[in-house]
C-alpha cells in the first residue's frame, strides 16, 4: 500500500516535471541543450550511485551491529551517553564533516565516502537502537522463559520486532545520502554535483538542472527501493504496511 | 516434584528495598496441581518466576526432582519447564503454529511432529486449526492469544510446567471448558504444575494443593478442602470468602457422603406397607419406589398412604431428580432447593438405586469437618 502511493506519488512528479521541461524546452528550444547533457548525465549518475551503494552499504554494516550491540542489558548504562555523542555527531553538518575528512584523507572518493558515512551512520543507529528497545519486556520474558539463548532471542524475537522501524532509519538515512552526494564533488569524488555546482557558477541554470532533477530522481527510486525491500522483508504480523 | 527452600527474593527499588517473596517453604509432589493464590502484589509471580531463573533469587534454593537449580544451565532448565507468562508474549513477528512450534523446534523435532503437534494443541485449546494456524497473534483476540500461549508452554510435553494466570482473559464459559481439558489432559499427563491465580474458585477446582500468599510471605498451604474447613487466620479467611462452606459443595462427591440404608417399596405392596415402612424408617414425606431391576419409578407420598387404599403402583408421583455417585454436592444441593425436598435417591452407571443423600448427612459431613478443626485449635492453644 505504502510502496503503491509511493510511486504513484514518483509517477506523478515525474510527469508534471516532464511536463514544465516539455513546456519550457518548447519555448526556448532548450531541449537540445539538455540532451547534450545525456552521456554526462548518465556517467555521473552512475558515480553518484556508486558513492551512495559505497557509504550507505558501509553506514549499514556498521550501524546495525552497533546498534544491537548499545541496545544488550549489558550496555544499558553507557548506551544512553553514547547516543548523546552520536546525537551531537549529527548536529555538525555534512558540509563541515566532508572538509574535515578531506583534511585527514586528501581529495577523491575515499574521504568522500567516509564523510557521507559518518553522516549515514547515526539514523540508522539510532533506529536500530530504539528499535530492539521498544521490543516488549514481555516478548523477551516469554522468549527467556521457553529457554532461547541469548543469540536465539536476538534473531527469532527481538530483531523481527524491530525490524520495521530499522528499516525506517534506513530508509531516511540513504535518502539523505542521496542528496548529500552532491556536496561530495566538492572534495573531488564527482557525482551530479559536478553538473549542479558547475552550472551554478558558470550561471547555467540547464547544466544546473540537468545535475538536480537526476539528484531528486534517485532519491526518490532509492526510498521507494527500500520501501520495497521492507515491505517483503519484514515478518507479516510486525509490518504496518500489510497489516 | 518441586520444593521451594526459604526461598527469598529483595527487590532494590529507588524507594528502597521491596520483599516480594520471604522465605518461602514448599513442596510440589510430582504430579500435582499446586495454586499460588492471593491478592495483587503479593508475590505470587515473583515466586513462579524464581522457579525458572526468570528472577534471581535473593537467597534460598529451588529443588526440581530433587536436583539443586541453582547451578543448572539456565536454557536447559527452562526448556523442561512450560511457562506461560501473566502477559501472555505471544511473539508477534510469527504465526500462530511457528508460536506453539518455538520450543519443539529449539528440542530438534522434525517438521511433521511439530506440525501435527500444533494441531493436536488446538483441538485441546478448542480453537479450530485450519482457521487459525496460519494467522499472526494480533488477529486473535486476547482470550484466544491466552489460550494459544497456554498451548505453546505444553508443545514440548514438559514434565513441569509454570502457569502465571493462564485462564484470567478469557470468559467463564471457555474458561470452565479449557479448565475442564486441562485437568482431563493432567489425568493422562500428571505433569507437576505451579499455577498462579487469584480466582478463589478457580484454586479449589484446579487445585490438588492451594499456597495462600500475604505480603511475600505463605501464610497457608494446604489442601482445598483444608483450606475451606481450617483457614489459619482472618486473612485467609477474609479471602475465601463468606460463602466458603458453600465453596465446599464442589470438593465433595456424593459417594463420600451417600448413606447405603434407603427403605423402598414395590409396585405390588399395598398403600399400607408403604406406610409401616415410612413410619419404621422414619421418613418424613414420602418413600422411593422401586421396580425389579432397583431402579427408582415412583415415590409414595405420606398423606396419599394415610388416607388411601389399594396399591403402590396406583398412586404414585414421579421421581423428581437421582444423583449419581460422581457428582459433587453442589449439583445435589441445586437439586434440593430447585425440588424443595431433603433427600434425594442415589443411583449407580446402570442407574439402580444404591443409597440416598439427606441435607442432613451433607451439613453433617461439613460440619464434622470444621468441629474436628475447632476442637484441635482448643486443644492446641494453651501449649502454645
Ligand atoms: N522487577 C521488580 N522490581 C521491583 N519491584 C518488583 C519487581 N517485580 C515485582 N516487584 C514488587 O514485588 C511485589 C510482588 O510482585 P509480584 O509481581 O510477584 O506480585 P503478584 O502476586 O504476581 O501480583 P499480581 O496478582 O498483580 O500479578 C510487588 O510489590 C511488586 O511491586
Ligand atoms: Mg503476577
Amino acid at each position: 500500500m505504502l510502496i503503491r502511493s509511493l510511486t504513484s506519488a514518483g509517477i506523478i512528479l515525474g510527469l508534471i516535471l516532464v511536463f514544465l521541461l516539455g513546456v519550457w524546452a518548447q519555448s526556448s528550444g532548450a531541449i537540445d541543450d539538455f540532451l547534450w547533457y545525456l552521456p554526462d548525465v548518465q556517467y555521473l549518475a552512475a558515480q553518484h550511485l556508486w558513492l551512495t551503494f559505497l557509504s550507505g552499504g558501509l553506514a549499514i554494516l556498521v550501524a546495525i551491529p552497533l546498534g544491537i550491540w548499545l541496545s544488550r542489558p549489558s550496555m544499558s548504562r553507557a548506551a544512553e551517553s553514547l547516543m548523546q555523542v552520536l546525537n551531537v555527531g549529527t548536529t555538525i553538518p555534512t558540509l563541515a564533516v566532508l572538509a574535515l575528512s578531506m583534511s585527514f584523507l586528501g581529495i577523491g572518493t575515499v574521504p568522500a565516502v567516509f564523510g557521507l558515512f559518518v553522516a549515514t551512520l547515526l539514523p540508522i543507529t539510532r533506529n536500530t537502537y530504539a528499535g530492539l528497545k521498544g521490543v516488549s519486556p514481555a516478548l523477551k520474558e516469554a522468549a527467556a522463559g521457553i529457554g532461547m539463548s541469548p543469540v536465539q532471542r536476538l534473531f527469532k524475537v527481538e530483531l523481527p520486532n524491530a525490524l520495521y522501524v530499522i528499516f525506517a532509519g534506513i530508509r531516511t538515512a540513504l535518502t539523505i545520502n542521496v542528496g548529500t552526494v552532491p556536496l561530495a564533488f566538492l572534495i573531488g569524488a564527482g557525482g551530479l554535483g559536478e553538473l549542479i555546482f558547475t552550472g551554478i557558477d558558470l550561471y547555467d541554470p540547464i547544466m544546473m538542472l540537468s545535475g538536480a532533477i537526476p539528484t531528486a530522481m534517485l532519491a526518490i527510486v532509492v526510498d521507494a527501493l527500500i520501501a520495497g525491500i521492507a515491505f517483503v522483508i519484514v515478518p507479516r504480523g510486525v509490518n504496518p504496511a500489510r497489516a | 516434584m518441586i520444593r521451594l527452600e526459604n526461598l527469598t527474593k529483595v527487590f532494590d527499588t529507588p524507594k528502597g528495598a521491596v520483599v516480594a517473596a520471604d522465605h518461602i517453604n514448599m513442596e510440589v509432589p510430582t504430579g500435582e496441581i499446586c495454586i499460588l493464590l492471593g491478592p495483587s502484589g503479593c508475590g505470587k509471580t515473583t515466586t513462579l518466576k524464581m522457579i525458572n531463573r526468570i528472577v534471581k533469587p535473593s537467597s534460598g534454593r529451588v529443588f526440581i526432582n530433587g536436583d539443586d537449580t541453582t547451578d543448572m544451565n539456565t536454557q536447559d532448565l527452562r526448556r523442561n519447564i512450560g511457562y506461560v507468562i501473566q502477559q501472555i508474549g505471544l511473539f508477534p513477528n510469527m504465526t500462530i503454529e511457528e508460536n506453539i512450534a518455538v520450543v519443539p523446534k529449539l528440542l530438534g523435532w522434525d517438521k511433521s511432529r511439530y506440525k501435527e503437534r500444533a494441531r493436536e494443541l488446538m483441538h485441546m485449546i478448542a480453537l479450530e486449526p485450519d482457521a487459525f494456524l496460519k494467522r499472526f497473534p494480533s488477529e486473535l483476540s486476547g482470550g484466544q492469544q491466552q489460550r494459544i500461549g497456554v498451548a505453546r508452554a505444553l508443545a514440548a510435553d514438559p514434565p513441569v510446567m509454570l502457569m502465571d494466570e493462564p485462564f484470567g482473559a478469557i470468559d467463564p464459559i471457555n474458561r470452565a471448558v479449557i479448565q475442564d481439558e486441562f485437568l482431563k489432559m493432567q489425568q493422562e499427563l500428571n505433569k507437576t504444575i505451579m499455577f498462579v491465580s487469584h480466582d478463589i474458585d478457580e484454586a479449589i477446582k484446579m487445585g490438588d494443593r492451594v499456597a495462600v500468599f500475604r505480603e511475600g510471605k505463605l501464610v497457608q498451604y494446604s489442601t482445598p478442602d483444608d483450606l475451606l474447613a481450617a483457614p489459619k487466620n482472618a486473612f485467609v479467611e477474609s479471602f475465601l470468602g463468606e460463602d466458603r462452606a458453600l465453596k465446599r459443595l464442589n470438593l465433595v462427591k456424593v459417594s463420600e457422603v451417600v448413606s447405603d440404608e434407603i427403605g423402598t417399596v414395590k409396585p405390588e405392596d399395598t398403600l399400607s406397607t408403604a406406610l409401616e415402612r415410612i413410619d419404621d424408617f422414619g421418613y418424613q414425606n414420602s418413600i422411593l419406589m422401586i421396580n425389579d431391576k432397583r431402579q427408582p419409578v415412583g415415590l409414595i407420598s405420606r398423606s396419599l398412604a394415610r388416607t388411601t387404599k389399594g396399591y403402590c403402583r396406583d398412586h404414585f408421583q414421579n421421581v423428581p431428580a437421582t444423583v449419581s455417585l460422581d457428582d459433587d454436592l453442589r449439583k445435589v444441593a441445586s437439586l434440593m432447593f430447585a425440588q424443595d425436598i431433603t433427600w434425594l435417591p442415589c443411583v449407580d452407571e446402570e442407574g439402580r438405586v444404591c443409597g440416598q443423600i439427606t441435607q442432613r448427612a451433607m451439613t453433617h459431613h461439613l460440619g464434622a469437618r470444621f468441629r474436628t478443626k475447632q476442637r484441635e485449635t482448643v486443644t492446641a492453644e494453651p501449649k502454645e
